[in-house]
């Protein structure tokens, strides 16, 4: 009975053995060919901790640190840690209710599991935080962990500066995974501009954790750690002091301050009406304050400086002198004979402000009394340009002057959403009058109307080139990156290169022009910018100003245009003002220039802009009609959110009416969304200024 | 007791006993590394019975002792006393019902003081012994269908009642036995069967009903197509195939959906479908629904042992990552690290090579097993060489396979290298009962 089975005890080996094989074959194939196991095992076990560095710090012309960095808490809770825990006493202290308390716990488990850390209130106020310090050993499960933040010690620069927020799923993904979520990134102005220099460079220290993610101890000893690196430095042009005195002016102001160095194209100064405090934007209250900012119509995020597109007005007559000088068209010593109004294209417009006879005995005296039949002669001259064989040609090389001159085209300041302005195209043209149109269709080109569109900025640029006698350079921020990389200097190159505009002009030729420039101030419409012992040049300019509001086209008050450089001999400083709401160009903008050019010229202030500087600096002009369109703006936004959710509190709050509908049963709004901030979908700033453009359409 | 044996080692297989020295140490340095706490100082941590490893260490000890008394033993007690094992084995096994603990998960323990006991770990050394006794009796015919019932009775008495006590993974132990059966003369034909019903039964699984019954039926029709010529001649063959078509089909349809539905626990089905790498479906799900009301899969337990296993043994690549080194092992991302998946210490730790010389250890114990159990002059000690080697083939086999993901995860341990008391003490003594017989080899026992 035993032996003539003999045979199967080989078939039970070659069981085993197969089994065997089949194993073996199973972690031959885990273990050798398949590699994602140690990456998954490193991902499991090793927790790259992030060092941040610190960021780099702005500085202003004099070495004066405009912003600085400081550190805030986010108080973080770990729900499975809260145990034996005296609520009520911890909710006095962050002066929050048990019910708050009880959903926050509740959200921070179900976002970020009951064992991991994660924010309970973000950007401690710093009397919580020294409060909570104290008390901390009666909360267990609560823990403070630095967050890095941005701090002004001038409350100035706002918009140049920009702010710093977490990075967005959509930053992620742009920048290729090179952002991590909670990483800050510069949002606007130069910290966005600059953000790779800025930030530094992030160091990892490799932790490992256990299968509850506690922080078990360090991997490998170190041996892969790598420290952070600081951020590097910029050094500005901006001076910190002028910067806060162009703001203050500004205040319940809508318009623009720029002021720039000629020699070298760096910003001294820019300001944008309204201004804020840039301490808005960084603590605890920053997302309150930005939704604030967002949802105001008068546009306080928006830099009118280099988006804000006006008509130049007057202040535009010296380029179009400048262009007909290189063109060779006309000389210094050209006069038109003007006797009140432009006759030539038989409409009997453009009106002049004088009408004695040689007025515009030649070009000086053409500028000072600002002759608009004269500078509209020769923006014809231009584009019937015999040598162009038609107007359309004649027209194209005129814009090209213009374009050369920075305008209708990015000047591309080293800050973000830029807008180019606009010298409309001969397509343009083409399209409106199907075709058939001559000089005289756009004439007022000349005197810087008809469709004519420019940054206060790119004005700014335009004063450079007469100073310079010819050339500019791209106005910029940034004088000096710490530390300058090879890659730091191909961005700045193109900071530093000359952009020499204008090369068939002697320099009699611009004296002439700076000569009219200077009568306007000495004897023309420009007299409220006078400096005892500085030649100052300045242009005045007025734009009429439309707004459409419940249906109706109604007239605004005029655009106050001013552009200016001093002192003559040597500029040092040219800068461009633009006051909406303001009427005459001189009246606001011509005192906000003179005493930006005597502080800076002379760093100080006579007794007569000391009062200029105080009447300014309190006096409102913002423009009425927005009150009536923040009205409806907000009315129509709480609407729109009560249909979405029949929460009737905004449409309350804002109109202090009852919606007339009687609100139905609540819909169940997932949490995130009920939180006021999100009332309405943000606009983007761009998005936000495309929409105020229409109420500050020049006419 | 020794009379016999004027020295222990005589007739002694000592390759058998050096394996078991060499695997017993694999294991307590494997749970050494999967629980030594940086910082405690070894020797005395290893001294002191606080840590799992050195408790370990001391159950070598009390199993070695126990292990030494067997040796002493005659060897003729083993035959003659082999039924009052397997009746004092069902009657533990039975035990447990009015004393077991009212845990959760812990049907089958008994708890007395300090020690807690799980007889169908025990029931293994009985059964083995007492299938050896009944397969050598003169008067068994194991070529009759009515011996081999018996047989098989003996083996599944306590299958079944550990399947009672919910301890599934265990009972599955029991059918290891029909190798011994095997070898002693059981038709091919029954293993065939089995094997075909465990495929159609993992087809059933995987593959779509309706689909499934299309192959089967395809199959079937090819098989009369082939048949044809032997079918004209017998009409029966073709009323055959008809029957196991209809019983193939039958267990696809209803046979497998009323053991998911019925007979098998929540967890039991989940870890099948993860072994398969399948989500269960919705007709076999047990109580709540494997998701939250938020929509957010729940991870399922085994699911993720298995996949942290794996993680464990397949980063460890070709040498390792060293002991004391594996981040999976070492911080907890295992569960039950030190007994059922302690073969993830031994994967991450030491790699491919590390596994294989591991593995190497275990078949060449098998091997040696079989070769000892053939040189047998008596059917006994064969018979419950083959057992041994049965029992010792099938804890291998299923634990290694679970923690690659090729066996749903059943809680039972790696001879002599899991962590635990009890599986320690069984397993010695299966092997050491076994050493016994050998030793007197040359005598026929009954």
């Amino acid at each position: 009975m035993s032996v003539f089975n003999q045979s199967r005890s080989r078939i039970i080996r070659i069981i085993f053995l197969l089994a065997f094989l089949i194993i073996i074959a199973q972690l031959f194939n885990l273990q050798i060919v398949s590699g994602k196991y140690s990456k998954l095992a490193m991902d499991n076990a090793v927790f790259p901790k992030i060092i941040y560095p610190e960021r780099g710090i702005i500085y202003d012309r004099k070495g004066k640190a405009i912003l600085n960095n400081a550190i805030m808490f986010d108080l973080m809770v770990t729900p499975a840690e809260v145990k034996n825990f005296d609520t009520l006493s911890f909710c006095r202290l962050l002066e929050i209710d048990t019910v708050e308390f009880n959903k926050r716990i509740k959200e921070a488990a179900f976002k970020n599991t009951a064992v991991r850390p994660s924010a309970f209130q973000a950007l401690l106020k710093p009397q919580m935080q020294a409060r909570f310090e104290e008390n901390s050993w009666r909360f267990p499960g609560f823990a403070l962990v630095e967050r890095p933040i941005r701090l002004y010690p001038y409350n100035a620069a706002a918009q140049m500066l920009g702010y710093i927020n977490e990075v967005s799923p959509a930053d992620i993904e742009r920048s290729g995974d090179f952002y991590r979520m909670g990483d800050y990134m510069g949002k606007n102005g130069l910290e966005a501009t600059y953000e790779k220099v800025l930030m530094g460079q992030r160091g990892v220290q490799y932790i490992i954790k256990d299968n509850h993610n506690r922080l078990v101890g360090s991997y490998e000893n170190g041996t892969f750690d790598t420290g952070a690196i600081a951020g590097r430095g910029l050094k500005t042009y901006l001076d910190i002091e002028l910067q806060e005195m162009a703001e203050k002016m500004m205040t319940d102001k809508v318009g623009a301050v720029v002021a720039i160095e000629p020699k070298t194209g760096g910003i001294l100064a820019m300001a944008s009406g309204p201004v804020f405090n840039p301490n808005d934007l960084t603590g605890p209250d920053k997302n309150k304050n930005y939704s604030r900012m967002a949802l105001d119509v008068a546009g306080p995020l928006l830099n009118r400086a280099i988006q804000g597109r006006y008509e130049p007005g007057s202040t535009f007559k010296p380029l179009g002198a400048l262009v007909a000088l290189d063109e060779g068209l006309i000389t210094p010593s050209f006069g038109y004979p003007c006797f009140g109004r432009y006759t030539a294209c038989g409409s009997g417009k453009p009106a002049c402000t004088h009408s004695s006879a040689g007025h515009a005995a030649n070009l000086r005296l053409a500028i000072a009394n600002s002759c608009n039949s004269y500078f509209t002669h020769i923006y014809r001259m231009a584009a019937d340009n015999p040598k162009y064989h038609n107007v359309g040609n004649g027209y194209m090389k005129w814009k090209e002057y213009l374009n050369a001159f920075g305008l209708g085209t990015k000047l591309g300041v080293d800050l973000p959403s830029e807008d180019r302005g606009f010298i409309p195209d001969t397509s343009v043209y083409n399209k409106e009058y199907r075709g058939s149109w001559s000089s005289c269709t756009n004439l007022t080109l000349g005197i810087g109307q008809d469709k004519m569109g420019a940054t206060p900025l790119q004005l700014a640029n335009a004063m450079c080139i007469i100073a310079n006698k010819g050339y500019y350079y791209t106005p910029h921020f940034v004088r000096k990156i710490d530390d300058e990389t090879e890659q730091d200097t191909a961005l700045m190159n193109k900071y530093r290169k000359k952009h020499e505009v204008l090369t068939h002009i002697s320099d009699d030729m611009f004296n002439a022009v700076m000569d009219g420039m200077e009568a306007v101030v000495t004897q023309g419409t420009a007299r409220v910018a006078k400096i005892e012992g500085i030649n100052v040049c300045a242009k005045t300019g007025t734009a009429e100003k439309y707004a459409i509001l419940d249906g109706q086209r109604i007239k605004l008050e005029n655009n106050a245009m001013f552009v200016a450089f001093a002192p003559k001999e040597d500029p040092k400083i040219a800068i461009a003002v633009v006051v909406e709401n303001a009427g005459f160009g001189g009246t606001w903008g011509g005192p906000i220039a003179r005493i930006l050019m005597e502080k800076y010229l002379n760093d100080s202030l006579t007794k007569l802009s000391k009062a200029d500087y105080e009447r300014i600096s309190t006096t409102n002009k913002m423009p009425k009609h927005l009150a009536r369109l923040q009205y409806k703006e907000d009315s129509i936004r709480a609407r729109k959110w009560f249909d979405m959710t029949k929460d009737s509190s905004y449409i309350e709050k804002y109109t202090g009416i009852k919606p007339t509908t009687t609100p139905g049963k609540k819909k169940e709004i997932p949490e995130k969304q009920r939180q006021p901030e999100l009332v309405a979908v943000l606009p983007n700033e761009k998005s936000l200024y495309k929409q105020r453009l229409y109420f500050f359409t020049i006419s | 007791m020794s009379q016999h044996n004027p020295a222990i080692s005589k007739g002694i297989d000592w390759s058998l006993a050096w394996i078991y020295f060499l695997l017993v140490a694999i294991g307590i340095m494997s749970i050494f590394g999967a629980t030594y706490v940086e910082g405690d100082p070894i020797l005395q941590s290893f001294i002191g019975f606080k840590t799992d490893y050195s408790k370990q260490l001391y159950f070598f000890i009390v199993a070695l002792g126990i292990g030494l008394l067997i040796l002493l033993t005659d060897s003729k007690f083993f035959p003659a006393t082999s039924n009052i094992w397997y009746v004092g084995g069902i009657v533990l096994l039975l035990l447990v019902f009015p004393f077991h603990t009212r845990v959760s998960g812990t049907e089958s323990i008994i708890r007395i003081g300090g020690f807690q006991f799980q007889p169908a770990e025990f029931c293994k050394i009985c059964v083995a012994l007492a299938l050896a006794k009944y397969l050598s009796r003169p008067d068994t015919d194991f070529s009759k269908t009515r011996s081999q019932l018996i047989a098989a009775g003996i083996v599944l008495l306590p299958a079944a009642v550990t399947i009672m006590q919910k301890e599934t993974g265990l009972a599955l132990v029991f059918f290891a036995f029909f190798l011994v059966m095997y070898r002693e003369g059981l038709p091919s034909a029954v293993l065939i069967v089995g094997f075909a019903v465990a495929a159609l039964v993992v087809a059933t699984l995987l593959l779509e009903k309706n689909t499934l019954a299309l192959i089967l039926t395809g199959i079937a029709l090819l098989v009369a197509y082939l048949m044809r010529r032997q079918v004209s001649r017998d009409k029966s063959l073709l009323i055959k195939i008809v029957i196991l078509w209809v019983i193939c089909v039958g267990i696809q349809r209803f046979g497998v959906p009323i053991i998911f539905k019925n007979l098998l626990a929540k967890h039991q089905v989940e870890r099948i479908y993860s072994t398969i790498g399948r989500d269960v479906p919705k007709e076999y799900m047990k109580g709540e629904s494997s998701t939250t009301a938020s929509g957010k899969k729940v991870v399922n337990t085994a699911d993720y042992n298995v996949k942290q296993s794996k993680i464990a043994i397949g980063s460890g690549g070709l040498a390792g990552k060293g002991l004391l080194k594996g981040t999976q092992t070492r911080y907890g991302f295992v569960p039950e690290q030190r007994t059922d998946f302690i073969f993830d210490t031994i994967g991450e730790g030491f790699g491919f090579v590390g596994s294989f010389v591991l593995l190497s250890i275990y078949l060449l114990l098998l091997f040696r097993i079989v070769a000892v159990a053939e040189r047998q002059r008596s059917v006994f000690s064969r018979c419950y060489a083959y057992g041994v080697a049965a029992v010792f083939f099938f804890h291998i086999g299923i634990n290694v396979a679970m923690t690659i993901g090729l066996a749903p995860v059943i809680g039972i341990p790696l001879p002599f290298i899991s962590y635990g008391g009890t599986s320690l003490l069984t397993f010695t003594v299966l092997l050491f009962i076994l050493i016994r017989l050998d030793a007197d080899r040359q005598m026929v026992l009954r």
